[in-house]
C-alpha cells in the first residue's frame, strides 16, 4: 500500500468531499431547477422548455449523490449505519423526492392532460425543494451534534425524533442550502433559456443570491461563536485501527471557533468563508450583465467553498454525538480497513478520471441555448 | 431482545422493494441490447427502419428505465436506513462493489441515456450507436457488481472478524471479485434479463402481426427478438444457477430445500419431479423421483454425494456449540483479557461466530444457551422446504415454456412465414409476463434459501436490523406499498398506451395511425 492508514484516512475525507461537491455543483442546479419550475415557468410551453434544460443531463448528475452515498457506505460503515438509522424520515422524504424525479421528467409530457402536468410540475418542484432545505438540515445537525449512542456490540440508538431534527439553527443551515441551490440554479436558467424565462431567472438569481449572503454571514457567526464545538482530548494513535468508543471527547463553548483557528496559517482558514461571499457577488454582477456562464463558474466555486467551510469547522469529526460526546464519529475511527481504502482509492483513481471525460463530452454535446422550435419534438419531455 | 415484529417488517420491507425494483431491472438489461442490436443494423445497412425500431423500443425502454432508476435507490438508502447493523457488520467489503458499481457503471448508463435520447441530431451515426452499446455495457457492469455483492452475502469469501471494530474486514479483494458463486450467478442473471427483453419484443411485436399492422416493422423486431432470445433462453437454462449450489456451506442448505432432500442419498442423487414439502415431518410427501438426475445437474459428477437437511442441520449443531465457545472467547477478549492463549483460541474457533449468533435470538448472552435452545437453533438454521420447493419449480417451468416459444419463434421466422403461425403470435403475446413471474420466483430462490443469514454463516439476518422501532418501518412499508403501487399503475398505462400506439408514436408519418387507410399496407 503506498500510503499509511492516516494519509488514506484523510485522503477519504477529500474523495467523500469532492463527490458531495460535484453533486452540490451538478445535481444541485437540477434541484433549484426542479425548485424553481412552476415559478419561473408561467405556461405549458415555459416549463417543458425548463424541463428540457436538464432533461438530458440530471440522471448523470444524480448519480454522484448515489456514488457518495456508496463510497461512504464503503469508506465510513460506522457513519453510513448511523446516519441513516437515525435520519430515518428524513432520509425517506429525501428518497420521496428523488422517487418521483423520473417519472415527473419523463412521465410529465407523454400524457397532454392539463391536471396531470400540473401535478407533476409541483412533483419536481417538491423533489427538488425538499432534498435542498434537507441536505442543509442534514448538515446543521453536524454542528449541532446527533443524539445518537452505541451499546458495547456497535448497535446505533438514536435518543431524538424527526421534528427534534428541524431545530431553529438546522431549519436556517436549510435554509442557507436551499438559497445557494437557487441561485446557482438561476444562473444555469439564465444560460440555457432565452426570454422571457431567461430574464425571470436573472431577477430570480438578484434576490436569493442577496438572501444567501445574509443567511450565510449570520450562520458563519451563529456556528462558530454561539455554538457548543467538540473537541479530542484523547485519541489513540491515527495510524491504527480502533474502536471508536476509545477516544475522549469535549464539548464546550466557543469550540468550534477555538479549533478554526487552531488551524496553521489562522487568517489562510478564513479564506474559505471568504470565498463564499466574495463568489456569490461576483457571480451577481456577472449574471447581471448577461455573463451566465462566468456566474455559474463563480456559483459553483462559492458552493465548492461552502463545504469546505463546512469541512474545515467539523474536522476531523464527521458524526457528533450529542449525548454521548465519546461516541462521536470522527475521519480516523469510523473508517474501513487499511486495505478497503487502499483498494478503493485505486477504484477512483481508475475510473474518476473515465467518468469525468465522458461528462465533460455530454454537456459539450448537449451545450447551446434551447428553443420552443429546436427543442420541443417527440423525443423530448 | 431481538423485536420479532421490526425483524419481520425489516425483511417484508426489503423484500417488497428490491422485488419491486427487479421488475425494471430485466428489462432495462435486455431491452439495451436488443436496441443496440437493431441500431447496429441501421447503422450498417443505412435502412431507416431499423433507426425507427430503435427509437420505438427506446420509448418503451424509457418508460421502464425512469422505475428503474426510481427505485433502485431505495435499495441503497435501506441498507443505511433498515439494516443499520448489518451496515456496520459488512459494510467494510459489502459497501466495496457498490461504490464500484456507482464509478464504473451506473455513471455509465446514467450520463449516456440523455445522449441516447436527446442525440439523435447532435451527434454522427456511428457516435450514437457507440453510446447506445456503452449504455448496454453499462447496466450489464452494474448488475456484475451487484451480483458480486450479492454473491458475497451467499458465499462469504475473503474477509475476517476484528473483534476490535466487532466487523468483518476485507483481506482479498480478488476473492471477493471472482467469487465463484459471483460468477454463475452474473450469467445466469444478466441471461434472464435478456430474456425479459426479447420476450417484451417477441409479444409485442406479435401483437402488431395479429392485428395486421407495421408488419415490416414487426417482422424485423420479431426476427432480432427470436434470434437473440433463443441464444439468452438457452444460457439461462443450461448455465442455470443450481451449478452454484454446490460451493460454501449457505448453498449447501439451499440445493437440499430447493429439492426437499431430506436424507443424503448415495451419488448420484435422483431428482424429485413433483411431490408435497412436508416441513413439519421432515419428508416430501408423494415424490415422484428420476435417478442420477439431481446429482449430475448439481455437481456435475457421479460420485460427490449431496447432502440432506436431516445431516445438514445435524452438522449445524455441532456449528453452533463451537460457536457458543467462540462467543464466549470474544467476550473473554473484549472484557480485556488479550492472553496469546485466549487470543489463539479465538483465532481457531472464530470462523464459528455467526453459528454462535444465531442463538441471539433465544438468549441475548449466548453463552448461557440451554440444549434445548441450541436444538432449537439448529433446527431453524435452515430454511422451510416447500416455498422453495414451489417457486423453483415454477421457474423452471416457465423457463421450459419460453424455451418452446424461443425455438418454434425462430423456426418459423427462418421459414419467413411467421405472420401465418396465429397460435404462436398468441402465445407469444400473452406469454409477455413469464419471464417477470420466473425471475421474481428465482430472487426468492436465491433470497429466501439463504434464510437465517444475512450473510451466509456470518450474521443471522435478524442481528442485522437498525435499532429502530417496528412502528416506524410500519409507516415506511406503508408508503413504500402505496407510492409504488400508484407508480406501477401509471407505467403499466403508458406502457399499454404505447405499446399500442406502436411505431406510430414516433412521429415519422411513416406508420399505420399516420397514414391514409388504403395507403397502410404499402410495406
Amino acid at each position: 500500500m503506498i500510503f499509511d492508514y492516516a494519509t488514506f484516512k484523510l485522503i477519504w475525507l477529500f474523495l467523500i468531499g469532492f463527490l458531495m461537491i460535484a453533486f452540490a455543483i451538478t445535481g444541485g442546479f437540477d434541484l433549484g431547477v426542479g425548485a424553481l419550475l412552476p415559478f419561473i415557468g408561467k405556461n405549458d410551453k415555459e416549463r417543458r422548455l425548463i424541463i428540457n434544460s436538464i432533461g438530458p443531463t440530471w440522471e448523470g448528475n444524480q448519480v454522484w449523490f448515489i456514488t457518495a452515498a456508496a463510497a461512504i457506505f464503503a469508506a465510513w460503515p460506522f457513519m453510513y449505519a448511523a446516519i441513516f438509522s437515525s435520519f430515518y424520515f428524513a432520509l425517506l422524504i429525501i428518497l420521496l423526492a428523488l422517487i418521483l424525479r423520473p417519472p415527473g421528467f419523463d412521465y410529465r409530457s407523454k400524457i397532454s392532460s392539463p391536471g396531470w402536468r400540473q401535478f407533476w410540475d409541483w412533483s419536481l418542484c417538491f423533489s427538488g425543494f425538499v432534498p435542498s432545505v434537507l441536505f442543509g438540515v442534514t448538515f446543521g445537525n453536524l454542528f449541532l451534534g446527533i443524539p445518537f449512542e452505541y451499546d458495547d456490540t456497535f448497535h446505533s440508538y438514536f435518543k431524538g425524533s424527526f421534528l427534534s431534527l428541524l431545530s431553529p439553527f438546522a431549519l436556517l443551515t436549510g435554509l442557507l442550502s436551499l438559497s445557494l441551490l437557487l441561485t446557482h440554479a438561476s444562473f444555469f436558467l439564465q444560460l440555457k433559456t432565452q426570454h422571457p424565462i431567461q430574464d425571470r431567472a436573472k431577477q430570480t438569481a438578484q434576490i436569493v443570491g442577496l438572501l444567501f449572503l445574509i443567511i450565510f454571514c449570520f450562520t458563519v457567526y451563529w456556528t462558530l461563536y454561539k455554538l457548543p464545538g467538540f473537541q479530542i482530548t484523547f485519541i489513540p494513535d491515527i495510524n491504527t485501527s480502533f474502536s471508536p468508543l476509545v477516544k475522549q471527547v469535549s464539548m464546550l463553548e466557543g469550540g468550534w471557533i477555538e479549533k478554526f483557528q487552531a488551524y496553521p496559517l489562522a487568517w489562510a482558514a478564513w479564506l474559505a468563508p471568504i470565498t463564499v461571499i466574495l463568489g456569490i457577488i461576483l457571480a451577481l454582477v456577472f449574471s447581471s450583465y448577461n455573463f451566465a456562464a462566468i456566474a455559474m463558474v463563480f456559483s459553483s466555486l462559492a458552493i465548492t467553498s461552502v463545504i469546505v467551510t463546512a469541512g474545515m469547522i467539523l474536522f476531523p469529526f464527521i458524526l457528533p454525538s450529542s449525548i454521548q460526546p465519546n461516541h462521536s464519529l470522527t475521519i480516523w475511527d469510523a473508517a474501513s480497513s487499511h486495505l478497503t481504502l487502499s483498494w478503493m482509492f485505486w477504484a477512483v483513481v481508475i475510473f474518476l478520471p473515465i467518468v469525468l471525460a465522458y461528462t465533460t463530452w455530454v454537456f459539450r454535446v448537449m451545450r447551446g441555448k434551447l428553443s420552443s422550435e429546436t427543442t420541443l419534438k417527440s423525443e423530448s419531455y | 431482545m431481538i423485536d420479532e415484529t421490526l425483524v419481520n417488517l425489516s425483511r417484508l420491507q426489503f423484500g417488497f422493494t428490491a422485488m419491486f425494483h427487479f421488475l425494471f431491472v430485466p428489462l432495462t438489461l435486455g431491452l439495451a441490447f436488443v436496441m443496440a442490436i437493431m441500431e447496429s443494423v441501421y447503422v450498417m445497412t443505412g435502412k431507416i427502419i431499423y433507426k425507427d425500431m430503435t427509437r420505438f423500443w427506446g420509448k418503451l425502454f424509457a418508460i421502464n428505465f425512469a422505475m428503474g432508476i426510481a427505485t433502485g435507490i431505495t435499495l441503497e438508502f435501506q441498507f443505511g436506513t433498515n439494516w443499520a447493523y448489518y451496515s456496520h457488520y459488512v459494510g467494510d467489503i459489502f459497501g466495496v462493489p457498490l461504490a464500484i458499481e456507482g464509478l464504473m457503471a451506473f455513471f455509465l448508463e446514467s450520463t449516456l441515456v440523455g445522449v441516447f435520447f436527446f442525440g439523435w441530431d447532435r451527434l454522427s451515426k456511428v457516435q450514437h450507436l457507440g453510446v447506445t452499446w456503452l449504455i448496454a455495457l453499462g447496466s450489464n457492469l452494474s448488475a456484475l457488481w451487484i451480483l458480486i455483492a450479492n454473491a458475497w452475502m451467499q458465499n462469504p469469501v475473503g474477509t475476517h472478524f476484528n473483534y476490535e471494530t466487532m466487523r468483518m474486514e476485507l483481506t482479498n479483494l480478488s476473492e471477493v471479485f471472482f467469487n465463484p458463486v459471483a460468477q454463475v450467478k452474473f450469467v445466469h442473471t444478466v441471461a434472464s434479463g435478456y430474456v425479459a427483453g426479447t420476450v417484451f419484443v417477441l409479444g409485442i411485436s406479435a401483437y402488431y402481426l395479429l392485428k395486421g399492422r407495421d408488419i415490416a416493422f414487426a417482422k424485423r423486431s420479431f426476427a432480432v427478438a427470436s434470434g437473440f432470445g433463443l441464444a439468452a433462453i438457452l444460457s439461462v437454462i443450461v448455465l442455470g444457477d443450481e451449478s452454484g449450489y454446490s460451493i460454501g456451506a449457505v448453498q449447501k442448505v439451499k440445493l437440499a430445500a430447493i429439492e426437499s432432500e431430506w436424507e443424503t442419498q448415495t451419488p448420484p442423487a435422483a431428482f424429485t419431479v413433483f411431490g408435497i414439502p412436508n416441513d413439519k415431518e421432515q419428508r416430501t410427501d408423494y415424490a415422484i423421483k428420476i435417478p442420477y438426475v439431481l446429482g449430475l445437474i448439481a455437481t456435475r459428477s457421479i460420485n460427490e454425494p449431496i447432502f440432506g437437511l436431516k445431516d445438514l442441520i445435524k452438522l449445524n449443531e455441532s456449528h453452533i456449540r463451537q460457536g457458543l465457545f467462540a462467543y464466549y472467547l470474544l467476550q473473554q477478549l473484549r472484557g480485556g483479557d488479550k492472553s496469546t492463549e485466549t487470543v489463539s483460541q479465538f483465532e481457531r474457533y472464530k470462523s464459528y461466530l455467526g453459528y454462535g449468533l444465531l442463538l441471539k435470538r433465544y438468549t441475548p448472552d449466548v453463552v448461557d444457551a440451554s440444549e434445548e435452545q441450541i436444538k432449537a437453533a439448529a433446527l431453524n438454521s435452515v430454511p422451510k422446504s416447500a416455498p422453495l420447493f414451489w417457486t423453483f419449480r415454477i421457474m423452471v417451468g416457465a423457463g421450459l415454456i419460453m424455451l418452446f416459444i424461443f425455438i418454434a419463434a425462430f423456426y418459423y421466422n427462418a421459414k419467413r412465414n411467421v405472420e401465418k403461425q396465429r397460435w404462436l403470435l398468441k402465445l407469444a403475446l400473452y406469454s409477455i409476463p413469464l419471464p417477470w413471474v420466473a425471475i421474481e420466483c428465482g430472487w426468492f430462490v436465491a433470497e429466501y434459501g439463504r434464510q437465517p443469514w444475512a450473510i451466509g454463516e456470518i450474521l443471522p439476518t435478524f442481528l442485522g436490523t437498525s435499532s429502530i422501532s417496528s412502528n416506524q418501518v410500519l409507516g415506511s412499508l406503508s408508503g413504500f406499498v402505496l407510492l409504488y403501487t400508484a407508480l406501477f399503475m401509471i407505467e403499466l398505462y403508458l406502457m399499454f398506451k404505447y405499446a399500442k400506439l406502436g411505431p406510430s408514436s414516433l412521429g415519422t408519418g411513416r406508420y399505420y395511425f399516420e397514414k391514409d387507410k388504403d395507403k397502410k399496407d404499402l410495406q
